[in-house]
């Protein structure tokens, strides 16, 4: 990251102040109209969020003030705690398989040595654009194990797979989020590749490096960034999965229930339980975590960008 | 001697005047129909009509169209907007969060009897009694009406009902020698013989419904819930309950129960090639095996739901009514459409046109009604079994003041039972309690068993 | 891997890279192999791609056979083969007039918050990640923590304090309900941020300051071309992620006359549930066809922008 140094080369002191100072206004300008409608959009439902989180609102009896209370019962609610392991589970398994899988479509089809690479690009793409309410339909058949697909492949291979059952259940919940996620993050890292100047390419062939070398050598820490960022993101999706489990719900009542995820937890209590402010509690505290993990991974990752 | 006339004359004009403006007050008061907090009287509701408006209706069902669209033909002074909030939870969902926000909710609402008392407790309903539709009484049968009438108010006017009846796929029984059941034991036994017989067959599907649950702990006698006011009891383990547990629980943990997700794509389809061979339903279902199983057209026959010890006893399962709102802003024409949408003739020939069961006596009992023979039943006349069947509705069944939230976590606790095929009654226990701490939580005295 | 240093993608050698960038050799960037004849395609790498392919393709082939049978069809005909008949006009038709053709009001609806939310949030975006990235000012690292940690919240909690702001302000079952929200995306912010970090040069803006060209201006006229393959993608999730919102409608909108098409779906969806029962399975299924298909038209148009790698110019002639 050389930006910094670019700009700090030495005029008369006078001059470097005013101009210095001129400058660090400007960047608010830019970034201002994102910061109003962010604070309008996210900081004051959070803040109300928090606020909600110390109160607790009775069917009878009305408004009342907790405190900590809301935390504490959260503390022990086992509920929100398996919910919570099952997500961290889901996201040490499924989010690296997705990864890997991205990063592999897109280095596939950024070497320029596929047939038809903008074909594959789409067609690899296109889950991304499935709304859940259609990917929860389709894999809603497929995994049907009375007259899906799931059941012709059974009689075929003789085999007894149940994709709804209470232990295969993450399992496949995991498959369609890969599923609708790989395209995804295939591009993100597709179009961090294209940033790489060919030049560079040629300069690697003319010193005699291999497909692999170039892709290890040149690609792989080119993509640096991107990976950070993907992974921070897929982490931040694994830990809020709510829009899956939900949809899915209707076919496999008893495998995914209420609590399933911290997420789900958080709907239901709002939504079905009218708990508020129990609910907003449970989002505070996913959200901090959330937020303490997605920042040490950003640490960690431009720290080695910056080496 | 003139002082203390004066004085007492003063005195008696000023106690006339507080007593004139105390009159006036009241009148006022009584008058006022903004807001809707108080009623007013039946005639406001001839008045309302009479002058028009506008109200909005939130409603699923399919005939509500057709119903809206013969009310406006009939006083078109008032313009209805009919709203598809979503189909059940999905529209308490939205009303309640309407009646937290304090706007943004309808004028006339349609909700399924068990969500009723959750929206009357919570003082969101306009109490219809003020109207004089307690007149209305006769005009309905027994289940439906008991079903309206929370805490010594009425809340809403019934539209269809769900006396139950069994259904059943007249060609796998004869298929597979079954007799039809006219108790449980029988019931039971033909579970047995049928899936013996073909392990891919199913006397029904169940993989824990708290509808079907509520309404076969009512069909046994239990009364698992009881509310007044703010005073709450629960006992899932009353005698009732564990009947229909000692029962149910050999179709469960005998593995005899098919446990495709009731109202999937796998379900219509099953219904239609007869992996599962009967339902214990309410009496709309008709209507739909006829519009969504086109498979099995001649196949079903309906008879009486199968009793414990041969005396008849029936519940009702599903069905709903509609309601007013107390954020209405005209109420008494919101009150005004919903007496013309439950109570008239023009309004219930369309609704029955589209398939629902009634709620109204009349309609019950016609001889038209009655003779109906519909081809997809063979020619059976289902509508006799089924009016037969809202007659033994037994009374007393009472749901609970959050029954939504109760049937939202109902996975949580039996459906685990269900799904690792164990005892219900531990599934209904920690209903139980989860429901206990709830509703203690929400402000209620709840005492569990 | 430990043994071969990674080489470095500094500013050093695109300046010397640069020269050779210039117009005439444009053209012929990054856009295939067809000028070096040693680049030989591999069938291997095809096959595993073609593997992933499948998975990709198989369970919308799924959508798209199931869109061709009618409602009877559906339910007794086997999955992933065509049923008797081929009924995807008269689906296609009965989906767009259905209740008076609530489909394409839907699809109206979906493509003003679209346009709307999407051109919005990456405008926003763009703006607000290029200040980032190319200036220094106070509260800088403050903003990206907030705006990171504000979205690791989980929004399905954040629908109520929201939902409740904006029945305070009448906004609720109102357009700017579904449109609001969606003009953030903290995604684009940081895609925009890292990619401008590199893709536009400081010397560039320094050249321009020091012609006299003010910040703005320098902005839409130099800057925004090259960032345009980092807008493009941010364009491209916003337009799929506004096209495919469903939760926050949900709960904001309860007339059917503002839902977009997801939330309409759905609804059609829950019409095969319970007593009133009516399954309209094949509109379903057809309409979440015609759902997906703008979104492929979106994506075919947009990645010709994917073409244009490098800066437009260059600072040095």
């Amino acid at each position: 990251m050389t930006t910094m140094s670019a700009g700090t080369a030495a005029p008369p002191t006078g001059e470097r102040r005013s101009r210095r100072t001129r400058r660090d206004w400007r960047g608010w300008a830019f970034v201002a109209p994102f910061m109003l409608v962010f604070v309008a959009m996210f900081i004051v439902p959070v803040g109300y969020a928090i606020y909600l989180s110390f109160f607790r609102e009775q069917l009878i009896g009305g408004n009342i003030f907790a405190g900590v209370q809301n935390y504490i019962q959260l503390f022990t609610d086992q509920k929100f705690w398996d919910g919570f392991l099952r997500v961290t589970v889901f996201l040490l398994v499924q989010v690296p398989i997705m990864l890997a899988l991205s990063l592999t479509a897109a280095l596939a089809i950024d070497s320029a040595r596929l047939h038809g690479s903008s074909f594959f690009r789409i067609a690899i793409f296109l889950p991304y654009a499935v709304p859940g309410v259609v990917a929860a339909l389709i894999w809603g058949f497929i995994y049907g194990d009375q007259f899906g697909l799931t059941a012709s492949v059974n009689s075929l291979l003789g085999t007894h797979l149940a994709p709804f059952s209470n232990d295969w259940i993450l399992g496949s919940i995991g498959n369609i989020v890969t599923w609708e996620f790989m395209g995804y993050n295939m591009l993100i890292f597709y179009a961090a590749l294209r940033t790489v100047p060919t030049e560079i390419y040629e300069a690697a062939e003319i010193d005699g490096a291999g497909a692999f070398r170039t892709v290890f050598s040149i690609k792989i820490p080119a993509l640096r960034g991107a990976i950070v960022i993907a992974t921070i993101f897929s982490i931040i999706g694994s830990f809020q999965l709510f829009n899956e489990p939900n949809l899915l719900k209707v076919l496999a009542p008893n495998a995914i229930t209420s609590f399933f995820t911290p997420n789900m937890y958080a709907y239901n209590l709002s939504f079905a339980g009218q708990q508020f402010n129990y609910a907003a509690t449970v989002a505070i505290v996913m959200g901090v975590i959330t937020a303490v993990i997605a920042y040490v991974v950003q640490l960690r990752g431009t720290r080695q960008e910056n080496r | 001697m003139n002082s203390t006339s004066r004085s007492a004359s003063v005195l008696r004009r000023v106690a006339t005047a507080i007593a004139t403006t105390a009159v006036l007050g009241a009148t006022l008061v009584a008058c006022s129909a903004g807001g809707g907090s108080t009623g007013g009287s039946a005639s406001d509701v001839d008045a309302a009509l009479k002058k028009g408006g506008t109200i909005t209706y939130w409603s699923w069902t399919p005939s509500a169209e057709a119903q809206v669209a013969a009310f406006e033909k009939e006083y078109p002074k008032v313009k209805v907007k009919l709203v598809n909030a979503g189909t059940n939870t999905t529209e308490y969902t939205k009303l309640q969060n309407a009646i937290k926000a304090g706007s943004g909710a309808p004028d006339v609402a349609q909700v399924e009897y068990y969500a009723i008392p959750q929206f009357a407790l919570g003082k969101a309903l306009v109490d219809l009694k003020a109207y004089g539709f307690d007149k209305l009484k006769s005009d309905y049968s027994t289940g439906p009406w008991n079903s309206v009438n929370i805490d010594g108010g009425l809340y809403g006017l019934p539209q269809d009902s769900g006396p139950m009846a069994l259904f059943y796929n007249k060609n796998v029984f004869d298929k597979y020698g079954l007799t039809v059941p006219k108790t449980w034991d029988e019931y039971v036994a033909d579970a047995k013989k049928l899936h013996a017989a073909d392990p891919t067959k199913y006397i029904t599907s169940d993989s824990g419904d708290s509808g079907f649950t509520t309404s076969m702990i009512w069909q046994a006698g239990g009364r698992p819930f009881t509310a007044e006011g703010t005073k709450v009891s629960i006992n899932l383990q009353d005698e009732g309950t564990k009947k229909w547990t000692s029962t149910w629980n050999q179709l469960v943990e005998g593995k005899l129960l098919s446990t495709i997700p009731g109202w999937s794509d796998d379900w219509y389809k099953a219904l239609g090639n007869g992996t599962i061979a009967t339902l214990v339903t309410g009496a709309w279902m008709p209507g739909v095996l006829e519009s969504s199983v086109k498979d099995g057209s001649g196949a079903w026959r309906v008879a009486p739901m199968p009793t414990y010890d041969g005396t008849a006893a029936n519940a009702e399962n599903g069905g709903g009514g509609q309601v007013v709102l107390k954020q209405s802003k005209n109420p008494a024409l919101a009150a005004g459409f919903l007496k013309w949408l439950n109570n008239s003739k023009s309004s219930t020939k369309v609704f029955l046109e589209s398939g629902g069961f009634p709620s109204t006596t009349a309609d019950l009992n016609s001889s038209d009604f009655l003779a109906t023979a519909p081809e997809y039943f063979g020619g059976q006349k289902i509508n006799e079994v089924l009016v037969d069947g809202a007659k033994n509705v037994s009374s007393g069944f009472q749901y609970l003041p959050f029954q939504v939230y109760a049937n939202s976590i109902y996975a949580d606790s039996v459906g685990q039972a269900y799904a690792a095929n164990s005892d219900l009654n531990a599934g209904l226990q920690a209903w139980q309690k989860s429901l206990v701490e709830y509703g203690n939580q929400q402000g209620f005295t709840v005492t569990g068993k | 891997m430990a043994t071969v240093a990674p080489i470095p993608v500094s500013e050093s050698a695109r300046t010397v890279a640069r020269p050779s960038s210039s117009r005439g050799r444009r053209g012929a960037l990054r856009t295939g192999n067809r000028r070096d004849p040693r680049k030989r395609k591999s069938i291997v790498l095809t096959i595993v791609m073609a593997i992933f392919v499948i998975y990709s393709l198989i369970p919308l082939a799924w959508l798209l056979i199931n869109a061709t049978k009618d409602q009877p069809n559906l339910f007794s005909s086997f999955g992933l083969w065509f049923g008797d008949g081929f009924s995807l006009f008269q689906n296609i038709a009965d989906t767009l007039t259905y209740r008076d053709g609530i489909f394409v009001q839907w699809f109206g609806n979906t493509l003003l918050y679209v346009v709307v939310g999407a051109g919005g949030a990456t405008l926003l975006a763009t703006v607000a990640g290029y200040g980032l990235a190319k200036y220094k000012f106070p509260g800088k690292r403050a903003v990206f923590a907030i705006v990171l940690g504000a979205v690791a919240v989980p929004g399905t909690a954040l629908a109520v304090p929201t939902f409740l702001l904006f029945s305070q302000v009448g906004l609720t079952n109102t357009p700017w309900a579904v449109i609001l929200p969606s003009l953030i995306s903290p995604f684009g912010l940081y895609l925009i941020w890292t990619y401008a970090v590199d893709a536009v040069p400081t010397e560039l803006l320094e050249a321009a300051r020091m012609d006299g060209a003010g910040e703005f201006r320098t902005f839409f006229t130099i800057s925004l071309r090259l960032l345009t393959p980092g807008i493009v993608t941010v364009l491209l999730f916003a337009i799929v992620a506004t096209w495919n919102n469903y939760f926050l409608p949900l709960i904001m909108l309860s007339d059917p006359q503002w839902y977009p098409l997801t939330v309409g779906l759905s609804q059609w969806s829950a019409q095969a549930t319970g007593v009133s029962a009516q399954p309209i399975y094949n509109l379903v299924i057809t309409g979440s066809l015609l759902t997906i298909v703008p979104i492929v038209i979106a994506f075919l148009f947009l990645q010709r922008f994917w073409q244009s790698g490098l800066s437009a110019g260059s600072v040095k002639q």
